[in-house]
């Protein structure tokens, strides 16, 4: 073992927040989305994972399935939001979020609601089940390094520069000849898909989940993450996942009650995102101005 | 014939921003729209590349009726237009705005990851030789001046493949020199066969230039023929300099 088992764990939802936050990025730096409806794809897939693999399928295909359903959700909130632009779409797409949240606890023959699932399997791929801390955290390694380097190949490709181009001037890509509506729906999907990898990677690691691991709590976190790293640069939102998610642990040294932790924590997550816009309103590695 | 306007009527709230426009723009050629501020020029030139959706009226481009298609889908049947207010992807070079532009249709996703960068620098260099903007590929838009930023939208509406080419007030605002070189291109594009329908103010540069005229007041053509009919035409010095609609026999 090289690390502690804190260290590991800590890790483990780093790589788990970077699909996350680079999969958010996709869809909000580089193609303009102002999306606020993430943490809801990433709650369908942790769901959507968790009670196939309880229904006994296998791992790989349910973290699949998680992503395409996430994906089908993707799809119809463009068909929901298309003809809405900036502060209408983010709230339009929050809403989706209280949407999503609202039928994972209300829907309590499916999900049975705010008891939540447990005992979710860990993930068994082919004959090997992945039973230690360590072992998983070379799983999610493996995982997070072949979402990130297809989500690079997406950005950094022809396709990758028209979604940047309908971020930037959509009227003149369409004058071009290109389907920018289409480019939308491409975006949101894939985008989509990586959360709901992630929710996947997420519900098999904690073995528990409930409606609370969704809610918008979490998503201030990603859309913190996402502009310290800076819209439309992956490496940012690497670097800002460690950091944000590594940082506030210290706290843990300094032995404060748990009554005081959370607020603590969320106090250190504004303390880094109004530092930041001061000084670097572009982000760690952005290049794209916050409109 | 490459492109024909009939009766096209598009109104916004109360105002009749076009009222009845006809005109057909003949193929190897190129032709003006001129007019006084607010006359409809630019509103036409959205209703044709199917930015702005008219009440009524239909267009034929290429001897097909285009009057039920989509911007984008129009753009890939060969029209190919700049603005007045220049557009550009600010975040974006040089290289990946004529990439874009030179790439007929929507990128496939899978094909695209797979292959990655596209690096055909020749076509590129041949369109910059062209305009004449000489700036590295991987300059970024927003570190052009407003010249060069002018050229460079020149330069995607050239290289986008088209048959007719639309724009908009293509020397607005530019310094003469600029201005008699991108007359000069203008004259090359033709030269090679281009048909090219250009909006302008600047009465030398489309006097100098264009085989046919269109004047529009009004939101309707008042007025069509050689530079030299319309400078001499009483409803265009009307147009341009006023007079009373009703008293007028453009009108009627």
């Amino acid at each position: 073992m090289i690390f502690s088992a804190y260290q590991t764990h800590i890790f483990i939802l780093i790589f788990i927040y970077i699909i996350l936050v680079v999969s958010l990025n996709l869809a909000l730096g580089y193609t303009g989305l102002l999306n606020l409806g993430h943490v809801a794809f990433f709650g369908i897939g942790a769901y959507t994972s968790a009670l196939l693999a309880l229904e006994g399928l296998t791992y790989i295909a349910a973290m699949i399935a998680a992503g395409l359903f996430a994906s089908v959700f993707g799809y119809l909130l463009v068909i929901a939001t298309d003809r809405l632009r900036g502060d209408y779409l983010a709230m339009a797409t929050l809403g989706f979020s209280f949407v999503v949240y609202s039928l994972l606890l209300n829907l309590r023959d499916v999900t049975r609601g705010a008891m939540g699932i447990p005992g979710i399997p860990k993930p068994t791929i082919l004959d090997f089940t992945i039973r230690t801390n360590d072992q998983y955290l070379i799983f999610v390694l493996l995982v997070c390094a072949i979402s990130v380097f297809i989500m690079y190949r997406i950005v950094n490709s022809p396709f990758g520069k028209l979604l940047e181009a309908t971020r930037d001037n959509a009227v003149c890509l369409r004058v071009l000849g290109k389907n920018t509506l289409s480019l939308k729906y491409k975006a949101m999907m894939i985008s989509a898909f990586f959360a709901g990898i992630s929710g996947s990677l997420y519900a098999h690691y904690i073995t528990f989940i409930d409606p609370t691991s969704f809610y918008i709590s979490e998503l201030i976190l990603v859309l913190t993450i996402v502009i310290v790293g800076g819209l439309g640069s992956i490496k940012g939102s690497i670097v800002a996942t460690a950091l944000i998610i590594y940082i506030p642990e210290v706290l843990r040294m300094l032995d404060l009650p748990s009554s005081v932790l959370g607020p603590a924590r969320q106090a250190i997550y504004a303390v880094i995102l109004i530092t930041i816009l001061m000084i670097r309103p572009k982000g760690l590695f952005g290049k794209v101005d916050l409109e | 014939m490459i492109l024909s306007c009939r009766d096209i009527h598009k109104s916004f709230g109360g105002i009749r921003a076009i009222d009845g426009c006809t005109f057909t723009v003949e193929k190897k050629r190129i032709t003006a729209i001129i007019g006084p501020n607010g006359s409809g020029k630019t509103t036409m030139f959205n209703v044709i590349s199917k930015l702005i959706k008219p009440d009524s009226g239909t267009i034929d481009f290429n001897g097909r009726d285009v009057t039920g298609l989509k911007d984008y889908e129009l753009a890939r049947l060969g029209i190919s237009r700049t603005f007045q207010d220049v557009k550009l992807f600010q975040n974006l070079t040089i290289r990946e705005h004529l990439q874009i532009a030179m790439s007929d249709s929507n990128e496939k996703l899978l094909s695209s990851i797979i292959k990655g960068k596209n690096r055909d620098s020749q076509n590129i260099q041949e369109v910059m030789d062209l305009v004449g903007l000489d700036k590295t590929f991987d300059t970024y838009a927003t570190d052009l001046s407003y010249g060069q930023r002018k050229l460079l939208d020149l330069a995607i509406a050239i290289a986008k493949p088209h048959s007719l080419l639309m724009l908009d007030e293509p020397v607005a605002g530019v310094n003469p020199r600029l201005r008699s070189s991108i007359k000069e291109i203008l004259r090359e594009l033709n030269s090679r066969g281009e048909s090219i329908l250009l909006i302008e103010h600047d009465m030398n540069f489309v006097m100098d230039l264009v085989d046919h005229i269109f004047v529009m007041d009004a939101g309707r053509v008042i007025a069509e023929g050689a530079p030299q009919e319309i400078q001499n035409n009483p409803c265009v010095l009307e147009a341009y300099l006023g007079g009373s609609e009703e008293e007028s026999e453009c009108w009627k």
